[in-house]
């Protein structure tokens, strides 16, 4: 079931800590699976094309640390916080034990999708047993819009409504249950207004929430004009809940001056406690906000947690108690935003091999009622419309479409899945068309020499990797054989359809938007020699804390367990970033880096000097100060080391500083380099179908994935495993629906279907790419992992088109919306049988 | 609806009442003879636990609804005034303290709140804490000794079987009933049995293994 790599690791580790009572053991112990690993890495063979060349900025000179003997970072640690999880002791927002006092809060949501409030009653709610405090949008004293990058989101509706779900009013009461009894008093009457639901109607009559944006590469109309084949095709991807276990939270105690500390469950720290300041009218220095851990983000809490903060801090300072709020799940569903629903079209032209000449792609993101993150999430889906294929010579249009909806917002992904979705739907279209697999055409499309750059303009770094990637995953998966023998199964079997297909991933790493790009972290040695970690970035299960802990630990030369990592705090670390595009451990993890190197270099210059050591040669090792040059040094251990220093008034704190490199992207012209690197991956996915029923399941994944060099395989590996399985339930059974007022009728677990144990591929195979480091200069060479994953979801998709393509002999290529639902999978199998005519792509 | 009320504090009744079944598991085996039982009956912080707290509930509630129960609660026998409406995970979570047990969902659908009721795994959000009177209740808390950490504890580490957490104590208390009720003989039949407790992160493929572990060791003695 699990691969050999991770049960190795697993396996190894366990002995380690059980049995690591010297370095020595331990380093045996650890040396067996990086082995394991290595031999892989060793018959690739094309492992120099991508050696350490590249490392083109100041900290480079820094990216292989001298002689990391025990290499830290290296090791599978396990999740630093396992055994709180595992004991029950890991708080959450909701667990916080709340000051004497402490208010629960409320949020009335409105339940008409658009209209005009013509009455907002709240003196019933005010009578309710229990109730402290009401707020409406009048008792905001600063900003009352607190749309995140530009405006359009009321805190509370003022006069218009825009969708179901949208907060009117909060309330505070001494229980939750009164809290939740006193909302249903408040008497809202709403005078409706036509609402629109439909983005495509939208785009077409201009209701935009940001401008429409166009990227191009070459004469593409020509290209079209000249092109042997033109194929056409519209496709539907549907949104996805975050369904973060941990719902929306947030604990906020009013301060001794105008202030607020604010706990909550916050991908971005930063943004909410100015939101909060700028609502409450006070300097940003009077809010500090903390998170230790979320229970499951997924992109849900970067601009959507600061709201419910925003209102209980309000209540906070008008009550002057602590208010608690978390928001019952069906209401969290309803009021925030989700994964964007996309309308997607191409019209390409290619040759008779299938390869993509040029042509043209829009993409309609359903946004929502207010921009929120819109703009950067629709220019993602542009920006991976190509996914791992030169388009030529194409033109890209993004439409952000304005619906009266729950603003659609960041999900794993971050709007760069939907754009892939396109690419790949024509792929395998192409494929039926010229007769061929489409795994073949696939590869024939792929960036290569002369064919390497993107439709925006940015050089593929790396692009062999995808073609080696694919390559060993055929083999490792017997692709073809099992193709020729769900050929001869299919040609059987009347009813039951079985379907492979293997699709690759190529996913940009970086904000697009350069400013966000930078990481702050703060360290501080104390005199036992225990040291405390803090960077902006927040825990919500990616392991971040753990691979941050590690890089300290690896700088220092000093044991994991000698690093803590303190809750993210704005205090603490100011200004930053939300945790995000994947890249909180390629910044932050270098800020801690930059921070604990600078400690580094001041105990190596005080020891110098104090122990009259050659400072060259001097470096810090299995918890020791160490000399390679010259005559055999005494070791001085860390402690002594630290007290040393600290008794010589060294200073024992520092602060670490980080920006991304090298990019740059112009909206104008819409061309640049949005991208520092790129990371790859492929699957291979096989599905059996009753074509009479639409019921499948998936039987057989295999997974090779590019993380570089892995900061910690154990982690990546589970980020690998729950990212495909996230993705596979966005394109599948997690399925969205709205009634005609526009009420989401899917707002739990009993109607929206979350993948669970019994939807694991029975068998499994995930496996990291070893031995081809970053070939920028990142975080010890290694890449991002967070959201890449989720794309190698489609490839299940991409089989269960093939299942149903095989109706027809494979020569007709089926459409198929997504979630490809059973229901969707019958519908498609009913109209191939109905006759390729009313179906598939044509010219 | 108050099946207990007529019984002595110290009764130990099995709780058998519809309302401690889990929507996911049908039918529950009995314990193997041979099998070793793995949840260990013994407070994870018992001295920080006040013997009877006799607390009034939360005020607002009409007194009329409130009923006296004694459960037994990680191994201490417990004396509690509650609203008749109290769910036992509101009980577990608001009034003692034990906020191991999560709120998911708070309707029974994602397994998060999983804690053992007479030795069953049930839904402790769709459980009301009345109907526990003079049960065992055993939580996430009450699983290791303080000292080291039950071997599921352990086997979840190894494994990596979580990411952000916030579904694990659910899962380990499932996955402890999962081997005790006899559905692990396989990792197919630990799919099925483990499929009432959700997780969003995907972990799944290390809480198989995790459970496969444990329960190999169990068969194996
Ligand atoms: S909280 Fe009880 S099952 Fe979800
Ligand atoms: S570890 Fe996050 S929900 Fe399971």
């Amino acid at each position: 079931m699990r691969t050999l790599t991770k049960r190795v690791f697993n396996t190894s580790r366990a002995t380690a800590e059980t049995t690591a009572e010297t370095d020595q053991s331990q380093e045996a112990a650890m040396s067996e699976p990086l082995l394991a690993l290595r031999i892989e890495s060793e018959s690739t063979g094309t492992g120099e094309a991508f050696g350490r060349l590249e490392g083109d900025e100041p900290v480079a000179r820094d990216t292989v640390t001298p002689r990391p003997a025990r290499e830290n970072s290296r090791h599978a640690q396990a999740h630093e916080s396992a055994i709180k999880h595992v004991t029950g002791r890991a708080r959450y927002i909701d667990d916080l034990p709340a000051p004497h006092g402490a208010l629960h809060a409320m949020v009335g949501l409105s339940d008409v999708a658009h209209g005009r409030i013509t009455r907002l009653d709240l003196g019933a709610v005010m009578e309710m047993p229990g109730v402290i405090d009401v707020i409406t949008a009048q008792h905001i004293p600063g900003h009352r819009d607190i749309g995140p990058v530009f405006p359009g989101d009321p805190m509370l509706a003022d006069e218009e409504v825009s969708y179901v779900g949208q907060p009117l009013f909060a309330i505070a009461a001494t229980s939750y249950l009164e809290a939740r009894r006193a909302v249903k008093a408040a008497v809202v009457e709403i005078a409706p207004l036509p609402p629109r639901f439909d983005p495509v109607a939208a785009a077409d009559a201009g209701e935009f929430v940001r401008p429409t944006h166009v990227q191009m590469s070459g004469d593409w109309q020509q290209a079209l004009e000249h092109a042997p084949h033109v194929l056409e095709a519209e496709q539907f991807v549907g949104g996805q809940e975050h369904f973060y276990l941990e719902g929306q939270a947030c604990l906020v105690v009013p301060g001794e001056d105008e202030g607020v500390t604010v706990y909550t469950s916050n991908q971005h720290p930063s943004e909410t406690q100015k939101l909060v300041a700028e609502v409450l009218d006070i300097p940003f220095h009077a809010v500090t906000v903390e998170n230790r851990r979320m229970g499951g983000g997924f992109g849900g809490k970067e601009t959507q947690a600061a709201p419910w903060a925003c209102m209980a801090a309000l209540l906070a300072r008008r009550t002057g108690r602590a208010i608690r709020l978390r928001l019952p799940r069906a209401e969290d569903t309803r009021a925030t935003g989700k994964r964007h629903p996309f309308h997607n079209r191409y019209r390409l032209g290619f040759d008779d091999e299938g390869v993509i000449l040029g042509g043209d792609m829009t993409l309609i993101g359903d946004c929502g009622h207010s921009p929120d993150l819109s703009e950067a999430v629709v220019d993602r889906a542009m920006f991976h419309a190509d996914n791992a294929y030169s388009l030529g010579a194409a033109r890209v249009t993004g439409h952000r479409a304005r619906t009266h909806m729950a603003s659609n917002t960041a999900f794993r992904g971050f709007g760069g899945p939907q754009g892939m979705m396109i690419v790949e739907q024509a792929m395998d279209d192409i494929a039926r068309h010229v007769g061929e697999d489409p795994l073949t055409v696939r590869k024939r499309n792929l960036y290569r020499i002369g064919r390497d750059t993107t439709h925006y303009g940015q050089h593929v770094d790396q692009y062999p990797l995808m073609v080696e990637i694919i390559e060993r995953l055929e083999r490792s998966s017997d692709y073809w054989q099992r193709r020729d023998e769900i050929r001869a199964f299919n040609r059987q079997s009347a009813v039951i359809k079985r379907g492979l297909a293997l699709t690759p991933v190529k996913f940009g790493i970086s904000f697009t938007a350069k400013h966000l790009n930078q990481a702050g972290a703060l360290l501080h040695v104390y005199t036992d020699g225990s040291v405390m970690i803090n960077h902006g970035g927040t825990e919500m299960g990616q392991g971040l804390h753990t691979k941050v802990c590690q890089v300290v630990a690896r700088e220092l030369g000093i044991d994991f367990e000698s690093v803590r990592i303190s809750a993210t705090r704005t205090d603490k670390v100011p200004n930053t970033s939300p945790t995000a595009a994947s890249s909180g451990a390629d910044l932050n993890g270098m800020a801690a880096r930059d921070a604990a190197t600078q400690i580094r270099q001041r105990l190596l210059d005080f020891a110098a000097e104090h122990y009259q050591f050659d400072r060259e040669g001097l470096h810090l090792e299995n918890g020791k100060l160490v000399s390679d040059i010259g005559a055999v040094t005494p070791a001085v251990s860390w402690g002594e080391l630290i007290q040393a220093a600290y008794l010589g008034r060294v200073s024992l704190s520092a602060t670490g500083f980080y920006s991304t490199p090298l990019i740059h992207y112009d909206r104008d012209s819409g061309q640049g380099r949005p991208f520092y690197y790129f990371a790859y991956g492929a699957s291979v996915s096989e599905v059996r179908v009753d074509t009479l029923s639409g019921e499948y399941r998936v039987e057989r994944v295999d997974i090779l994935h590019d993380v570089g060099d892995s900061l910690n395989p154990a982690i990546d590996l589970g980020q690998v495993e729950g990212g495909f399985i996230q993705g596979m339930g966005w394109l599948t059974s997690e399925e969205l629906k709205w009634n005609d007022d526009g009420r989401l009728l899917t707002d739990g677990p009993a109607t929206y279907k979350i993948p669970t144990f019994g939807d694991l591929p029975p068998i499994f195979n995930v496996e990291l790419l070893e031995g081809h480091p970053n070939s920028q200069a990142s975080l010890y060479r290694s890449k991002a992992v967070g959201e890449p994953p989720f794309m190698l979801g489609i490839s299940v998709w991409s089989a269960l088109r093939d299942a149903l393509s095989s109706l027809t002999g494979y020569r007709v290529s089926p459409p198929l919306d997504t979630p490809a639902t059973p229901e969707r999978v019958l519908m498609a199998a009913e109209a191939l049988r109905a006759g390729p005519a009313n179906v598939g792509a044509s010219r | 609806m108050m099946d207990h009320e007529s019984n002595p504090p110290d009764t130990e009744a099995p709780c058998q009442s519809s309302g401690v079944t889990r929507r996911t598991v049908m039918k529950v085996g009995a314990m193997s003879a041979t099998m070793v039982p793995l949840g260990v009956m013994v407070p994870w912080k018992a001295s920080a636990q006040p013997l009877d707290d006799k607390r009034q509930p939360a005020p607002g509630l009409a007194a009329g609804n409130v009923v006296e129960i004694s459960p037994r609660i990680n191994g201490t026998r417990r004396t509690l005034r509650v609203d008749a409406r109290t769910s036992l995970l509101d009980l577990l979570r608001e009034r003692l303290d034990l906020v191991g047990a999560k709120k998911g969902c708070d309707h029974g659908q994602c397994g998060a709140c999983t804690v053992h009721v007479n030795g069953r795994r049930v839904a402790s959000c769709l459980t009301l804490a009345a109907k526990v009177d003079g049960a065992e209740v055993l939580t996430i808390e009450g699983i290791s000794d303080g000292q080291a950490l039950h071997p599921m504890q352990q086997a979840f580490i190894d494994h990596d079987a979580l990411q952000c957490g916030y579904c694990t104590p659910g899962q380990i208390m499932a996955a402890i009933a999962c081997i005790e009720e006899g559905h692990a003989s396989n990792a197919a039949t630990i799919r099925e049995y483990m499929s009432g407790n959700i997780c969003r992160c995907g972990a799944y493929n290390g809480i198989v293994a995790a459970v496969e572990q444990i329960a190999r060791s169990v068969r194996e003695g």
